[in-house]
Parts: structure tokens; C-alpha cells; sequence
């Protein structure tokens, strides 16, 4: 049994990155060209991780399933980065961003990991700005920046509501560079079916060309995960159709730990759910919540009505009636949850009854039309389009939706799986936002990752390899993962059953959504888990996909990716169910405090869940890792 | 709502491909154009039929990869929209709609209205990026950049690579795109450098794609999702004619 | 390759050259006007007579005349060749539905306009510039005016010009404008002044050449 070892370094932790770097093993340039490093997927930490491991002279191959790497998922981010800049003067620090990040997390992340982080953020904006990323500007030509929920900083830098796409088509172009220079090889509609382990060490992936459907080996000194999040085992989500688990899933079967699946962040303010063939779900940015009131029918039988016909009198405005302190602006986590609870008791509003006002009336009332099109007019004219309702006139309908997956491969602090040799960064791995993370910081975690800490620490790794030489793919290893892939094609294409991949999807994603979404108890979760079991077990008899695994066939990757969502769902139920607190994205009913907010349990639970695959999606084995809180007091969070 | 689908398919790059007519019904007029086809490919599926292959992924309009030619034009009938963000109560009940692939030389069909953009890639390789390695940036704040232009260079840069402007254009020219890219770099302060490398290398790369070359009918800008604008491509012109009038080496 | 070639032979080079030589068209047709218009004079043809003796003697002006030769060929052979480049990008495979979007009519159909003007180019040259040159106004049987009085009195023939000068007025319509922007010539201020001053010329410059025809065929 592998022991989780965090490998922080010693030292004041202000000083444990700069001792780290100053003393971590280089490999030099002549070695370099010699070690192969594969990087799957190509967002923000990928395509990052890859251009700056390419710019040092490694031989990187790219891989990622979309045709073209700048389509990654990360593109779809809107808000902004983080940094600890402090261009505006208002007291900001590394330590306040690495200070709010925890908390914001609820006290469930590694310290030194998150310092390093906030460290990095100064670096990123200078690199992205260097990079020709154009961020928005004062008129003196300096940088603007906004500030986002849960912190008393400016310290997020954003380029419209397209901070995301600008940053990717940075770290994209960066990426093109090293191709053209040829240090980076780049797969595109390539999906990573399998981790080749040889001898106890990561040497290579097992990849289907998405294209011609052939079965490809790839061997490297080091594989590199920055395959995204899991929120698509919701199968409703903000996430991008493709999105899914299958590489981390792999991994996590040839002996990765999971950490912290159950940590899921629900974001608020979303275009809810208008029908049954729903595909997506579109987020709008948190900001509105600063103009708009959020609201439902008091009464059940109003919920059908006209909004504009019921009146103030007979309105909830239940976010300002059960927190008068912080009213609309409370946390996502907080606001998700209550907007959950009034469209259970049946005053939801909608076609679906899952909906609730986010209305900007008094907003208009009070600072006019054009005040509130200046500040969110691309946000409404979004909504417009998409509901083809004048939110000017008629209240928004918002629902909560699954946005982003806190938890996910577990690392130590070089980003190094239990796996030797298979890194996992972005949000791929679990280790900066704890149980909940912050605005702006998805973006942050991904490019501080990819390209200043992963280069880095996978050299401590790499010069323990330059005598190795080139790494076969003929070794026994990869013919049976190779096998192994082609037989489970041809299982899934065997089954000739009745019901689609989608169907199994939707069906999955009900039951997580029902019992491990915004709320939880234990009983519900036992139910889900053998409901997932019997969903699993139905899938692997009954599902239909048509035509062969040569060439292009859709159904047969998604009914990859949707078969191992049926094995992450369970292990997600069973982290939930393990963790017998409330914290951050994780609320479980049965701990919450007298008022009725989320119950952290520090005194049992103040660990990283990291589990072992055990041979079976049933039988995962718990790991611990304790966490260490030397700088930082554990508060709870109150919003009331 | 009812609908008669009348769909391109095309078994690989190498088949001859042809339209196939499918009635569709049930359709709700709050449903985004993807899921209309999403439905279709179910009622397939029910037949044991293969389904409808297109590129898609975040459906929130920003990733570029939807790209489908509907009813004679790319995205379909709204202006600045994907067809992802295209809603089915843009189309009347009984309405027949016809879906092609992006046609272009440089864009070979890969499967029904798949089709292969690589080139696009190839051509932000020859030169669309800053040539600076991680880890060597100056302070953010060091280089002030005047709003306006600032605003110039992000107009350009919000192109999501999607290929209708190629799509649309008579000859196929992908002008509006590598415009775009130049633009985006060439107006920065940071991209000035290597300003005229770039675009001498990104034109050379654009051509051996066999694009073909702008006419300025505006085709382009018309059914372009982020409405990148014509003054991209004069500007290109000019930046490509600068360079290579002056550039020092041949 | 030499830096000139690789420029002349890529896209942009090659509208450049369609630009350039369509611009110095453009100014041809302008002088070609003025010069003309002395046939609507009341003077039964001293004007235009003598104008047209300078034009045949000037030194200047024959050299001039080699370049606007020139550039008729380069402009019509570029143009053609990229017409054949832009339709081979296109690939086999067309759109069975297209829908006519904000492009102008003109701008789409540049060559085909193009080719019209050649076609009637080549039918004015064998008769009245090769007529002027070697034909019988150079050998002095008719004076210049009276050879276009009555050529134009032929009613075909004068119908054929105006219609002629359509084709112009669309050729023109986009081609004015689209020269500037080719050439990069592309400003927020200035750009709405060149678009409008190309409207003003498509439309002025071919309605003065058809006045004339007509003139001699109304009498």
C-alpha cells in the first residue's frame, strides 16, 4: 500500500517554493532532448504544462480530442484571473490571496500548495500580458482589475466576459510556437484510452484516433494529466459536451488516488433547464447578483403566474429574509442550496418548477436602464437569446447548476500522482481550492500549474531518468493495455442493446443530481449508490451503439466516457458519504448547525480523502492524508 | 413544432456522400439547434441507424467548434450566433431545413458535416503568437497600452476560429481569420517585434493552405459569430504590403 | 524566391496588382470622359477633332498608352487567374442552398463583369481605336467626330454602349472601394468619403459615356 506523502518542503512557508526551486534537481539541456513527455489535454494547464516543457527542450506529444487544441473547455471561462498583484493599492498580498483561497475552501486544501499558487499569480498576469493578452485596460494604460465574490480585494484581471478564451488562445499560441518549432508534437482529436505502467512508473498512454478509430501506443519518460473536471457526470452541467473522466478514471484504475470526488461546486446563477432534451447548461456571470433580487412566489399557487402580476407583498425575497447581512451576495455554495430548498417546497417558478427570479426592477427603478445595460447588457442579451425573454422587463429565471469539480487526481506538491511518473495539473487534480473554490481562481490554478510549477517539479523527476533511454512501447505492458482497450471497444459495441449512451447518461445524471448534488444525507446516497450499481450493471447488457471502431464514431466514445461516469458516480457517492460533515460544495443534511448552515466537522474531518481503486468500482480503499493548518485559523464561515 | 431535416452524410473523407431526408416532430421552440439535431440522432439511434456526426462542444458559443451551413448559411439565420446559441424558434413550424458541412478545399469533410480545420492550426503556427519562453516577462504594468487600442486589438482577438467566414466566401479566402490573428498581435505594443516576420510568414502559410484570395465582398464579416470587422483584413493588406516592401531580408 | 515574386504571387500581391492597375483604369476612364465629352459640343466636331489629332501626335501620350495597354491585359489576366485560383479553393463540392447574404450583388460578381467590360472593350478598339490608328480615320476618309456620329446613329450599336456602361457602373461600384481597401488604405474617417466618392464615379463616369451614344442616336 502506497502512503500518501504530501512532500511538502520544510521552512517558513512564505520560503517553501523558493527553497524547493533552489534546490530540486535540473536536467540538463543536453539530457532534455532525450526525455519524451506526453501531456494529455490542452487547456489551460495542458497546453501551458506542454508549451513551457517544450520551450525548456523536452520532446512533448500534446494530445487532446477536440480538433484543435484552442477548443478546450477552458475557453468557456468568463469572469477573470486572480492575482496578487496589488495594482490597486487596496492591501493586497500572496498571503491575503493564499489566506482567502483557503478559506474560501473551507479548510480543506494543502496550505503549501495554495501559497505556491498565490505566489504564481503575480507571475501569470505578467506572462499572459507578455504573451499579447489583452486585458483590460484604464485609459493610462495600465491594467484594470474587478473584484469578485467572497474577498475585500480588486485583485481579478479579466478581458470582458472572455477572460478564459483570451488566456487560452495565450497559452494555445505559446503551444503553436514549440509546434512549429518542433519540441511539441501535437495529436488533435485524440482521445487517451489507457496509462501504460511499466515497472511501477507512468511510460506511456494507450490513444484511439478519433479520426481513423486506429488504437495508437505512446511511450514517454512521463504522462501528464490536464484532462479537466468530472462536473459532466451530471450530465447537465456548465462543462463542455465532451468533458469527461475517462483519462483521470484510467489512471485512477492503474493505481492513482482519487481525492475528494464528493467536492463539487454548484454555481448559482444559471439559464435553468427548459425541457427534457437539454444538453447544456449556460452560466451567467455571478456578478448580476450585485443589481438583481433574487425571489419566488410566497404562495404555490402563484408560481404559474405573470411575474409582473404578483405583488411585492406576495414575493419571497428569501436570500435578504434568511440572510439579512449579506442578502443576494451570499456565497454560491449558500445561495445554490436555498434556491434548491424553496423550488422543493413546490414555489419553484417555470416550465419546470425549477427556476427562480433574479429580478432587476428595482435596480432599473433606482439607477436606470441604461446604468444596468452598461453593466451587464452582453450577460441580458445572452439570456435573451437563449430564453428569447427582455430580462429589462420580465424578471431573469436562474437555477443553480454543476459548474466546476473541486476534487479529482490526487498530487503531492510536485503535482505527482501515487503513480511515479503520471502528474496530474489543473483541474484535473484536487489540491488548491479545497471544498470550494473561489471566482477567478479556476483559471489561476490552471496556467500557475502549467507553467511555473509543474516545469519544475517534473524535473525532480525526469533526472532520476536520463540514463533510462528511450522508453519502448513493445514491452509486454503496452500489448496488454493495448488489448485491453480493443477488447472493452468491441464489449461495448457487442451489447447491441436498446437504450442510448445518452439515455444511460441522463439517467446517471438524475441520480447524482437527486442525491449527491446540492444537498445530501446518507440515506440518499446509499440509495444512489446501488442505484448506480444497477444503472451500471444495465448499461454493460443493454446499451446500444451502432457501427464499428474504425473511423469516426461518437457514440462509441461517449459510451466510453459514459461508462466510466457510472464508476466515478459511485466512488463520488461513497466519498459523500464518508465525509459525515458539511463543507464547502459538500453539504450532508444531517450536519448542519441550529440555524441551519453547513456543520464543519474539523475535529474528524480535516483530511484529504484520497481513494485507491480496489479491483472493483465497489471496493475503493480510503487514504488519508491529514492536513496541517500551521499558518491559518480554522474559522466557520457565517453569513447571516 | 415539425421539421423535415434534409442533412448531409458522408460515411468518411473518401465517400461521395449525400442528402438524406429525415421528418422530425416533437421539436420545442426553446431548444437550441443542437439539441434539435441531439433528438434526431435518438430517433436514429431507435432505429438502429447511425447518427448524425458534427463537431460540437461547449454549446455556450465561444468554442468555435459547431459549424454547420444551414439553410444556406453558416450558423444559420441569426446574426452573431453560433449554431450552437441558434434557437429552433428562429425557424417556422414545417419549415424544411437544409444542414451542409463547411465546403472549402482547405476544410476536407471528415465525416457528415464533420470537417477537418486543421489548417487553421497550421497557419496560427507559421507565426500567430508573441515569441517570448515562460518565466521571461517584464511587469504586466511595465508596457502601458493606450484603451482604445487596447479595446482594437481584444475586438480582433474575440475570433473563436469557427471557419464560417471561410464557409461563406466565394473563394474561400480564410482572410477574416488571419486577419483577425495579425491584428490582434500586430496592434500590441508586445507584438510589434516581430510584427512583420509574422505576417509575412502567416500569409505564406494561409496560401499554401489553398484559401483562396479576398475579394472584399464582405461575405465573411456578414455571418461572422463574433462580427470581427472588415478593417481586420485592410489592415492585414497594409501590414503585408509594409513588410514586404521594407523588411530587411528577403 | 526573390522577395518580388513571392510577393506579386501571393494573395494579397495578387490583388494588389488588380488593385493598382484597376485604380490607374479608373483614372483613365475619368480623362477618357473629359476628353470625350467635347463630342457633345455644338460645334460640329472642331473640338473633338483637334483633341483627338493631339492624342494621336502627342509623345507623352503614346507612351502613356503602352502602360494603360498594359495594364488592360495584366488587370483582365490577373483577374482571370484568380478567378480560377478563388473557385479551385472552393473545392468540388458546392452548397445546394445558398442564401444570398449582405455582399453586394457587384462584389460577387466581379469577374463576370469584368469579362462583359473585356468583350466590349475589344468590340470598341477594333472600332474606333483601330479605326483611329490604322483604319480609315488615320488615313484621313473620315474625321474623328464624323466617325462617331455615325456609328451611333446605328441604333444597335449606341444601345450596345449603354448597356455597356451598366456593366461599368457595377464593375465599378465595388471595384473603386475594394482598390483602397486591398491596398490597406482603410480608415474610420476616410473610409466612408472613398466609399461614397466611388459611388459618386460608378455612377457619374458610365452615365456620362452613355449620354453619348444616345446624344447621336436621339440627334
Amino acid at each position: 500500500m502506497t502512503r500518501l506523502v504530501s512532500k511538502t518542503p520544510e521552512g517558513p512557508l512564505a520560503d517553501k517554493w523558493t527553497n524547493y526551486k533552489s534546490k530540486v534537481n535540473l536536467v540538463a539541456p543536453n539530457n532534455k532532448r532525450r526525455i519524451d513527455v506526453i501531456v494529455v489535454g490542452s487547456g489551460l494547464a495542458g497546453a501551458s504544462a506542454a508549451a513551457t516543457m517544450g520551450e525548456l527542450g523536452y520532446n512533448v506529444k500534446c494530445f487532446c480530442f477536440q480538433d484543435s487544441p484552442r477548443r478546450a473547455h477552458s475557453i468557456a471561462a468568463q469572469g477573470g484571473i486572480n492575482a496578487a498583484k496589488n495594482y490597486q493599492n487596496d492591501g493586497d498580498s500572496v498571503y491575503r490571496l493564499f489566506y482567502d483561497t483557503i478559506k474560501g475552501g473551507d479548510y480543506r486544501s494543502r496550505e503549501s500548495n495554495v501559497h505556491r499558487l498565490a505566489e504564481a499569480s503575480v507571475q501569470i498576469i505578467d506572462q499572459c500580458a507578455a504573451q499579447g493578452v489583452p486585458f483590460a485596460r484604464e485609459y493610462g494604460g495600465l491594467l484594470a482589475n474587478r473584484s469578485f465574490g467572497g474577498v475585500q480585494v480588486s485583485r481579478t484581471f479579466y478581458a470582458r466576459g472572455q477572460t478564459g478564451q483570451q488566456l487560452l488562445i495565450g497559452a494555445y499560441s505559446a503551444l503553436s510556437r514549440q509546434i512549429a518549432a518542433g519540441t511539441v508534437e501535437m495529436y488533435n482529436r485524440h482521445e487517451m484510452l489507457d496509462v501504460v505502467v511499466v515497472d511501477g512508473k507512468a511510460r506511456g498512454i494507450i490513444a484511439r484516433n478519433l479520426v481513423t478509430g486506429e488504437i495508437e501506443r505512446h511511450s514517454a519518460h512521463a504522462v501528464v494529466l490536464a484532462t479537466g473536471g468530472y462536473g459532466n457526470v451530471f450530465f447537465l452541467s456548465t462543462n463542455a459536451m465532451g468533458s469527461n473522466v475517462t483519462a483521470a478514471w484510467k489512471a485512477h484504475k492503474k493505481g492513482a488516488y482519487f481525492a475528494n470526488p464528493c467536492f463539487t461546486q454548484i454555481h448559482p446563477t444559471c439559464i435553468p433547464v427548459s425541457g427534457g432534451f437539454q444538453s447544456k447548461l449556460t452560466l451567467m456571470s455571478e456578478s448580476l447578483r450585485n443589481d438583481g433580487r433574487v425571489w419566488v412566489p410566497k404562495r404555490k399557487e402563484d408560481c404559474g403566474k405573470d411575474p409582473l402580476s404578483i405583488k411585492e407583498e406576495d414575493r419571497d425575497y428569501y436570500l435578504e429574509r434568511i440572510y439579512p447581512a449579506f442578502g443576494n451576495l451570499v456565497p454560491r455554495d449558500v445561495a445554490s442550496r436555498a434556491a434548491k430548498y424553496v423550488c422543493d417546497e413546490g414555489r419553484g417558478v417555470g416550465k419546470t418548477g425549477y427556476a427562480v427570479y433574479l429580478d432587476f426592477s428595482s435596480a432599473i427603478k433606482r439607477l436606470g436602464e441604461d446604468t444596468i445595460r452598461e453593466r451587464y447588457g452582453n450577460l441580458f442579451s445572452m439570456y435573451e437569446r437563449i430564453t428569447d425573454e427582455n430580462p429589462y422587463k420580465v424578471p431573469m429565471r436562474i437555477f443553480p447548476a454543476v459548474h466546476y469539480t473541486m476534487g479529482g487526481l490526487w498530487v503531492d506538491y510536485e503535482l505527482s500522482t501515487t503513480v511515479p511518473g503520471l502528474y496530474a495539473v489543473g483541474e484535473a487534480n484536487f489540491s488548491d481550492h479545497g471544498a470550494n473554490r473561489l471566482g477567478a481562481s479556476a483559471l489561476m490554478q490552471g496556467l500557475a500549474d502549467g507553467y511555473f510549477v509543474l516545469p519544475y517539479t517534473i524535473g525532480s523527476y525526469l533526472s532520476g531518468e536520463i540514463r533510462t533511454g528511450e522508453i519502448s512501447s513493445d514491452h509486454p505492458a503496452f500489448d496488454k493495455a493495448e488489448q485491453e482497450v480493443k477488447d472493452r471497444l468491441q464489449k461495448l459495441l457487442s451489447i447491441q442493446g436498446d437504450r442510448t449512451v445518452d439515455d444511460f447518461h441522463m439517467a446517471l445524471g438524475k441520480i447524482m443530481w437527486d442525491k449527491c448534488g446540492m444537498a445530501r444525507n446518507a440515506e440518499g446516497l446509499k440509495q444512489a449508490i446501488s442505484e448506480i450499481q444497477a444503472l451500471r450493471e444495465e448499461f454493460w447488457s443493454n446499451v446500444f451503439i451502432p457501427g464499428d471502431a474504425s473511423g469516426t464514431n461518437v457514440e462509441l466514445e461517449k459510451a466510453g466516457r459514459v461508462a466510466d461516469f457510472l464508476e466515478l458516480g459511485e466512488l463520488m457517492c461513497r466519498d459523500a458519504l464518508d465525509r459525515n460533515e458539511s463543507c464547502g460544495g459538500h453539504f450532508r443534511e444531517e450536519y448542519r448547525t441550529e440555524e441551519g448552515e453547513a456543520a464543519r466537522n474539523d475535529a474528524d474531518y480535516t483530511y484529504v480523502a484520497a481513494w485507491e481503486y480496489g479491483g472493483k468500482p465497489n471496493e475503493p480503499n480510503l487514504h488519508k492524508e491529514e492536513l496541517v493548518f500551521d499558518n491559518v485559523e480554522l474559522k466557520t464561515r457565517s453569513y447571516k | 413544432m415539425k421539421f423535415t431535416i434534409k442533412v448531409w452524410r458522408q460515411n468518411g473523407p473518401k465517400d461521395k456522400g449525400r442528402f438524406e431526408t429525415y421528418p422530425l416532430d416533437g421539436i420545442d421552440d426553446d431548444m437550441s439547434f443542437l439539441e434539435m439535431i441531439d433528438v434526431l440522432n435518438q430517433n436514429l439511434l431507435t432505429e438502429k441507424k447511425d447518427p448524425v456526426t458534427f463537431d460540437h462542444d461547449c454549446r455556450e458559443g465561444i468554442c468555435g467548434m459547431c459549424s454547420m451551413y444551414i439553410n444556406g448559411t453558416p450558423h444559420g439565420p441569426e446574426k452573431a450566433t453560433t449554431t450552437c446559441q441558434l434557437h429552433m424558434r428562429s425557424f417556422k413550424d414545417g419549415d424544411t431545413i437544409t444542414i451542409e458541412p463547411w465546403r472549402a478545399k482547405a476544410f476536407p469533410v471528415i465525416k457528415d458535416l464533420m470537417v477537418d480545420r486543421s489548417a487553421f492550426d497550421r497557419i496560427i503556427q507559421a507565426g500567430g503568437y508573441i515569441s517570448i519562453n515562460t518565466g521571461n516577462a517584464i511587469d504586466a504594468n511595465a508596457i502601458p497600452i493606450e484603451k482604445d487600442l487596447s479595446n482594437e486589438a481584444m475586438n480582433a482577438a474575440v475570433c473563436i476560429g469557427c471557419g464560417a467566414c471561410v464557409a461563406s466566401c466565394k473563394n474561400s479566402s480564410a482572410m477574416l481569420f488571419l486577419s483577425a490573428k495579425v491584428s490582434h498581435l500586430n496592434l500590441l505594443p508586445q507584438g510589434k517585434a516581430e510584427a512583420k516576420r509574422r505576417v509575412n510568414s502567416m500569409m505564406k502559410a494561409h496560401d499554401s493552405e489553398g484559401f483562396g484570395a479576398c475579394t472584399n465582398t464582405g461575405a465573411c464579416h456578414a455571418v461572422c459569430p463574433k462580427e470581427i470587422s472588415l478593417t481586420n483584413i485592410a489592415r492585414l493588406n497594409r501590414e503585408y504590403i509594409g513588410a514586404s516592401l521594407t523588411s530587411e531580408k528577403e | 524566391m526573390n522577395w518580388i515574386t513571392e510577393f506579386f504571387t501571393s494573395t494579397i500581391g495578387k490583388k494588389v496588382i488588380m488593385s493598382l492597375t484597376g485604380l490607374f483604369l479608373c483614372l483613365f476612364l475619368l480623362i477618357h470622359l473629359v476628353g470625350n465629352l467635347q463630342l457633345l459640343l455644338n460645334d460640329g466636331g472642331a473640338a473633338f477633332n483637334a483633341y483627338s489629332e493631339m492624342m494621336s501626335k502627342n509623345p507623352f501620350i503614346k507612351a502613356v498608352s503602352f502602360i494603360l495597354y498594359f495594364s488592360i491585359l495584366l488587370h483582365t489576366v490577373r483577374g482571370i487567374l484568380l478567378w480560377q485560383q478563388n473557385r479551385a479553393a472552393r473545392g468540388g463540392v458546392g452548397y445546394a442552398v445558398k442564401k444570398a447574404n449582405d455582399a453586394s450583388f457587384a462584389s460577387r460578381n466581379m469577374a463576370l463583369l469584368g469579362s462583359l467590360m473585356f468583350i466590349f472593350i475589344a468590340i470598341h478598339m477594333a472600332q474606333f481605336w483601330y479605326q483611329f490608328k490604322f483604319g480609315d480615320v488615320a488615313s484621313g476618309s473620315i474625321a474623328p467626330y464624323d466617325k462617331i456620329a455615325t456609328a451611333f446613329e446605328v441604333p444597335w450599336i449606341a444601345i450596345l454602349y449603354v448597356v455597356a456602361q451598366i456593366a461599368i457602373a457595377f464593375h465599378l461600384w465595388h471595384g473603386f472601394q475594394s482598390a483602397f481597401q486591398t491596398l490597406g488604405l482603410n480608415h474610420s474617417k476616410y473610409t466612408p468619403m472613398v466609399k461614397g466618392l466611388g459611388y459618386v464615379f460608378s455612377i457619374l463616369v458610365p452615365l456620362g459615356f452613355a449620354i453619348i451614344p444616345l446624344k447621336f442616336l436621339l440627334g
